[in-house]
């Protein structure tokens, strides 16, 4: 009696028309992302392989301390050391390969998008449901088109973290260039500012703690998604995670999870460092 | 003096649909209808005002009394909904936008009642800001805008960043950014009401100090009638978006235009309006330093006074000698300099009453008052200090005879 009325309604199908429909009409267009991004996937990839080891590591500690302390670099440099004890050295340069290529490419897209709905509040209305559910759709879901677009490998995984990480980045860039100080922004125009010189010297500069702490989660977000992207055929970490399911290798699977865990520390802590860096001297100021 | 800034029937009115506001307030509705009833805010209505060049003109107001909305109209940060706004006959309101950016990158300049200081910049690079917009050379910016610190007294400071100064010296960097441009025109909204007290006065004082060598028309908001008949060669009251009375200090205590106005100033000390030369008179007895002692007794016996200045040439003060002292000389065969009592106390003659009170209380002679050259201008009468501000009721021989 209480049993739903039987109405169907065929959102699913439209949502795969859809897809069939960009994957014939743009296929020109994913080929030249796909060359594009698996060249730079590649390019960073095997720069760090060719890299010796000790410099990588030498350069992991100089960072950590510049940014943070010398204590925090030491530390980083130890990770990085077990990391390649643990015979995933190959495995950890592909990973980072994929996380840079993925962050640049949601900062390349991010923050002009951010600054869009910074000044124009009606595209901003219409951006905002869409990001919501970029971050709220499970993110297994994205994989789907991603392979129908891109087939398997590191340029799907790209796409389906792009998704997942591409809303923090957006919406801090957004935020912080509203949050400028009312008075800053009256005063630079007050001295006769064009827009874009407010943007460049004004705007940008003091959202650039809040963008930075943007950046930070995207490159979390980007990490976590390493897992789920190597379901499509991302190499690296995830891929060897995948594999210690798949073989219920429990020493494998620690090994290549606690690997993942140490990049997440230190890529949080120096991306941290860096927006502190920025952070110096506000305060009082304003 | 000329006319550097005239406003015309400007109206300012914050919403959707500004201009169909106007005939509204036309109508007498208040502020308050208005906002319920249209979700219109009325800043400014109907101001109208002269301001001449190279004058201190404050436009003085209780908050939400639209004085920074106005304040902004004059660079079109508000631009007006009606009106024109003429700066040395130009109407700025009609600019189109490179007009606009040229006026405020070379004319008018701007201080915040927060500062606006730019935290990512050191105060160099603060100062420079306006001039790095206008592209001027890197070597000219720096040696203008390191003149300008200096000016301000800020040497050494210029690595800083803002946040680790104080709010005092932060002002400073506001106003010496605002005078890097060498603008003809300054606008200060609150620029001191932030700062406590102390620093307040200092900053008030400095500010005027500038203003006198530098000559700029300054157009200055506040709330407190007392910085503003302090610094104010003419004050502008508003009240609800309208300019109620325009005048000087003196002008508006006297008559004020209305009881808003009369309860606005009611609490002001008057002994900080007024100045020493508000109140002095005229000596008309003087004894030159050449003239000697019988010269002096006569002068005082002539003018029945007990006690008489002593000038030289140039009319700088030398001291005061009494007719006691005097007779006294006459007798010992003493000349005037050896009876000539120096200790006389000099006021300017911009000094407020209220920094005479004291010293009126510690003289037993009367104050002598000196111009900017040092020359004697006139003298108070202690008792025309403490009895409040009115030669006129006063009978100058009293002090004298005593």
């Amino acid at each position: 009696m209480g049993n739903f009325p039987d109405i169907t309604t065929n959102l699913g199908d439209y949502a795969d028309q859809f897809v069939s429909f960009l994957d014939t009409s743009l296929r020109g267009f994913f080929d030249l992302i796909y060359l594009l991004t698996s060249r730079m996937i590649n390019v960073i990839d095997d720069f760090l392989v060719w890299l010796p080891w000790w410099v990588f590591i030498i350069a992991i500690i100089l960072l950590g301390w510049y940014f943070k302390s010398i204590y925090a670099g030491l530390l980083f440099g130890v990770f990085i050391f077990l990391i390649g004890t643990f015979g995933l050295w190959a495995d950890m340069m592909t990973t980072i390969a994929i996380i840079v290529t993925a962050v640049l490419t949601c900062l390349i897209i991010g923050i002009p998008v951010g600054i869009l709905m910074a000044y124009n509040q009606g595209f901003s209305n219409v951006l905002r449901p869409i990001l919501d559910a970029m971050q709220t759709m499970p993110s297994f879901v994205y994989l789907i088109p991603a392979i129908f677009f891109f087939g398997l490998g590191n340029v799907s995984a790209i796409f389906a973290t792009l998704i997942y990480a591409l809303p923090p980045v957006i919406r801090l860039t957004e935020l912080a260039i509203r949050g400028v100080d009312k008075e800053v922004i009256e005063s630079a125009q007050s001295f006769g500012s064009s827009r874009w010189q407010m943007l460049r010297k004004i705007q940008l500069p003091q959202a650039l703690p809040t963008i930075m702490a943007g950046v930070n989660q995207t490159t979390m977000m980007a990490l976590a998604m390493v897992v789920i992207a190597s379901m499509v055929g991302a190499s690296g970490l995830g891929e060897q995670v995948l594999v210690s399911i798949n073989r219920i290798d429990i020493a494998l699977g620690f090994e290549a999870g606690i690997s993942i865990v140490f990049l997440a520390i230190i890529i949080d802590r120096i991306t941290n460092g860096v927006a502190d860096k920025f952070q110096k001297h506000r305060g009082a100021g304003e | 003096m000329t006319t550097k800034i005239r406003l015309e029937n400007v109206s300012k009115i914050f919403g959707p649909k500004p201009k169909s506001i106007i005939p509204m307030v036309e109508q007498g509705m208040t502020k308050e209808e208005i906002l319920k009833k249209t979700n219109h805010t009325v800043g400014v209505y109907n101001a109208s005002l002269d301001v001449k060049k190279g004058e201190v003109f404050v436009i003085m107001g209780l908050s939400g009394s639209g004085k920074s909305t106005l304040i902004r109209c004059f660079n079109l940060l508000n631009k007006p909904t009606g009106g024109s706004i003429y700066i040395d006959d130009e109407d700025i309101v009609a600019y189109d936008n490179t007009k606009l950016k040229k006026m405020r990158q070379e004319k008018v300049a701007m201080v915040f009642q927060h500062f606006g200081l730019f935290s990512h910049k050191t105060i160099l690079a603060n100062v420079e800001y306006g001039l790095e917009i206008r592209n001027v050379s890197k070597e000219e910016r720096r040696e203008i805008a390191m003149k300008n610190i200096e000016s301000v007294g800020l040497k050494g400071y210029e690595d800083k960043y803002p946040g680790e100064l104080s709010g005092g010296m932060q002002q400073r960097v506001g106003l010496a950014r605002a005078l890097a441009n060498d603008p003809d025109i300054l606008l200060m909204d609150e620029p001191f009401s932030a700062l406590d007290p102390l620093i307040r006065r200092e900053m008030q004082l400095e500010m005027l100090d500038i203003q006198e060598r530098l000559q700029k028309t300054i157009i200055f908001i506040t709330h407190d009638v007392n910085e503003a008949f302090r610094i104010g060669d003419r004050v502008a009251v508003m009240k609800e978006g309208q300019v109620v009375q325009v005048g000087t200090p003196e002008e508006i205590i006297e008559s004020p235009a209305n009881d808003y106005i009369s309860e606005f100033i009611k609490d002001i000390d008057r002994s900080k309006v007024f100045q020493a030369e508000h109140v002095m008179i005229k000596p008309n007895a003087l004894v030159s330093i050449k003239d000697g002692l019988n010269v002096a007794v006569k002068e005082m016996r002539e003018n029945g006074i007990s006690s008489v200045f002593v000038v030289d040439r140039g009319r700088h003060l030398k001291g005061i000698v009494t007719i006691d002292d005097a007779v006294k000389g006459i007798k010992e065969k003493q000349s005037l300099e050896d009876v000539l009592r120096p200790d006389v106390t000099v006021v300017k003659q911009d000094e407020y009453i209220s920094d005479l009170i004291p010293k009126a209380l510690e003289s037993s002679f009367p104050l002598a008052v000196v111009n900017d050259d040092n020359k004697l201008a006139g003298l108070i009468l202690r008792v025309h200090v403490l009895s409040g501000l009115a030669p006129d009721d006063v009978d100058e021989s009293e002090e004298y005879h005593g």
